[in-house]
């Protein structure tokens, strides 16, 4: 197997700035080691997109980012901090959407929204809910409960829940879940909107909504890095897409 | 490379108004689902009947086996709210978003424990006037109350954790209490005992060594239960 690297240090002199870093980062579930010693660094507003096979540890991943696992052995440092435990400063800097959608089905939309924005202090929160219910064209359904929604009209509730406190580190877990194209669409305009404010590592099976949402792609295999390597405005997509495919399937195949 | 720590940190309500918060979500889906409160007191008021048929209440065994009959109607129903307390958030899957935003572990086993104490406190504004209209006892005294809410408090502050310990495992409806009766038992002996006292209208004095002995254990599982729990719910 070879393991390409090509993220290379930034060319200014001032050392890039990092939303997150892990050493040696493994998790094991019982006997299953779910993440081997993974080291990763990730510098604010990159978007970073995570290709894996089922079991390749993205979700893993992803929830040791967002605090909700603990690691088995070695660090992970979001914004300089550990994410999990009584660390609510650092949680409150990242949104999370992931295979579930963390939200009350006996509630309504808005409300869901209104008690976690109340949860993650945002100021002027009832326009924050009103803006998020609009960026994901909810506001006709606000009024009833979250279990009438369809999956994709929970899912874009969910990115709105994610989003609603503008944060610095964006997690998601296979976002596209559901999503019709429109929401497809207003999730790629909020990632390219966003700016360098936002850091945002995304996991996802479908190769080319990576590569529009990304600048930088990486290939989980067997809880190892297999693939990592930078998307510019220079990468042709079509070579990139057949990388990420080849180290994809050269797994399959071990 | 350095890590950024300068970036602006948002700022997460206080403690107590973490609590405050999500005790009125868990007050508020109680009020729109009504599935918890409504199953427990009529659980409780079939037990209260089955005991009043079972047992001879007259007489001299009336103020002896009355209070036991009352605090095991209220254990048992309460068994059924705790069970339900964290089942329902990891059902639905929001347990984990709890869990990922700012919130407090502690906070949210305090919030926990207020919202199982009110639907107790239900149960017993429900189940104590009952209780004197069957076994025919008054129960309208002002240390009652006391009795009641202390006794309440305790069975959901360690019912609460281990509410937590159980939702994590598969067979959650058995574990639940069989981890919890062993530990109740000083709440159910002075809760018993202190209802006793009231009834026999015995002086403060003497029913003040039952009532510390309950503050003191529900301060006691209350705190150290607050301080743990983070390693309850973390996986």
């Amino acid at each position: 197997m070879t393991t390409r690297q090509t993220v290379v240090a930034s060319e200014s002199r001032q050392p890039p700035v990092l939303a997150v870093g892990c050493r040696g980062l493994t998790k094991s579930y019982g006997e299953v080691v779910a993440l081997r010693a993974v080291n990763l660094s990730i510098e604010a507003g990159a978007r970073v997109v995570i290709f894996g096979r089922n079991g390749a540890g993205k979700t893993t991943l992803i929830k040791l980012l967002a605090g909700l696992l603990r690691p088995t052995a070695g660090s992970v440092l979001v914004s300089g901090r550990r994410p999990w435990g009584s660390a609510g400063t650092v949680r409150a800097r990242i949104g999370l959407v992931t295979h579930q959608s963390y939200l009350y089905d006996e509630l309504s939309a808005r409300e869901n929204l209104r008690f976690y924005a109340r949860l993650y202090g945002v100021s002027n929160s009832e326009n924050k809910i009103e803006e998020s219910l609009a960026r994901f064209s909810l506001e006709n359904r606000t009024r009833e409960p979250v279990r009438n929604l369809s999956r994709g009209l929970q899912q874009r509730v969910s990115l709105a829940r994610a989003m609603l406190h503008d944060p610095e580190l964006l997690l998601l877990d296979e976002p596209d879940t559901g999503l019709d194209p429109s929401a497809r669409q207003s999730l790629q305009g909020v990632l390219h909107n966003s700016g360098s404010a936002l850091t945002a590592v995304i996991a996802t099976h479908d190769i080319d909504l990576g590569l529009a949402l990304g600048n930088r792609t990486i290939v989980l295999e067997s809880g190892r890095i297999a693939r990592d390597s930078l998307v510019d405005g220079s990468t042709d997509a079509t070579t990139e897409r057949a990388g990420i495919l080849e180290t994809l399937l050269s797994g399959n195949s071990r | 490379m350095t890590i950024d720590s300068t970036l602006t940190v948002s700022r997460p309500p206080s403690f107590l108004r973490q609590v405050i918060m999500l005790s009125a979500k868990e007050l508020a889906i109680e009020l729109r689902t009504k599935e918890t409160v409504p199953a427990i007191v009529i659980f409780s008021v079939a037990s209260l009947i089955t005991f009043q048929f079972a047992f001879d209440l007259r007489g001299a065994t009336l103020t002896l086996v009355a209070p036991g009959v009352l605090w095991v109607a209220i254990l048992f129903a309460s068994l059924l709210a705790l069970g339900r307390s964290f089942a329902r958030e990891i059902e639905r899957g929001s347990l984990d978003g709890i869990l990922a935003s700012p919130v407090d572990p502690a906070a949210f086993y305090l919030a926990k424990v207020l919202g199982n104490l009110s639907f107790m406190l239900v149960l017993v504004a429900v189940t104590v006037p009952l209780s004197a209209a069957l076994f025919g006892i008054d129960l309208f005294r002002p240390f009652l109350i006391l009795i009641m809410f202390l006794g309440s408090f305790g069975i959901a502050a360690v019912g609460t954790i281990l509410s937590a310990v159980a939702a994590n495992t598969r067979a959650r409806e058995a574990l639940l209490p069989i981890l919890l009766l062993p530990l109740l038992v000083p709440v159910i002996l002075g809760a018993v005992r202190g209802t006793a006292m009231v009834l026999d209208g015995r002086p403060w004095q003497e029913l003040q060594s039952w009532a510390g002995m309950l503050i003191a254990y529900d301060t006691l599982f209350a705190a150290l239960s607050a301080m743990l729990f983070h390693h309850v719910v973390e996986k």
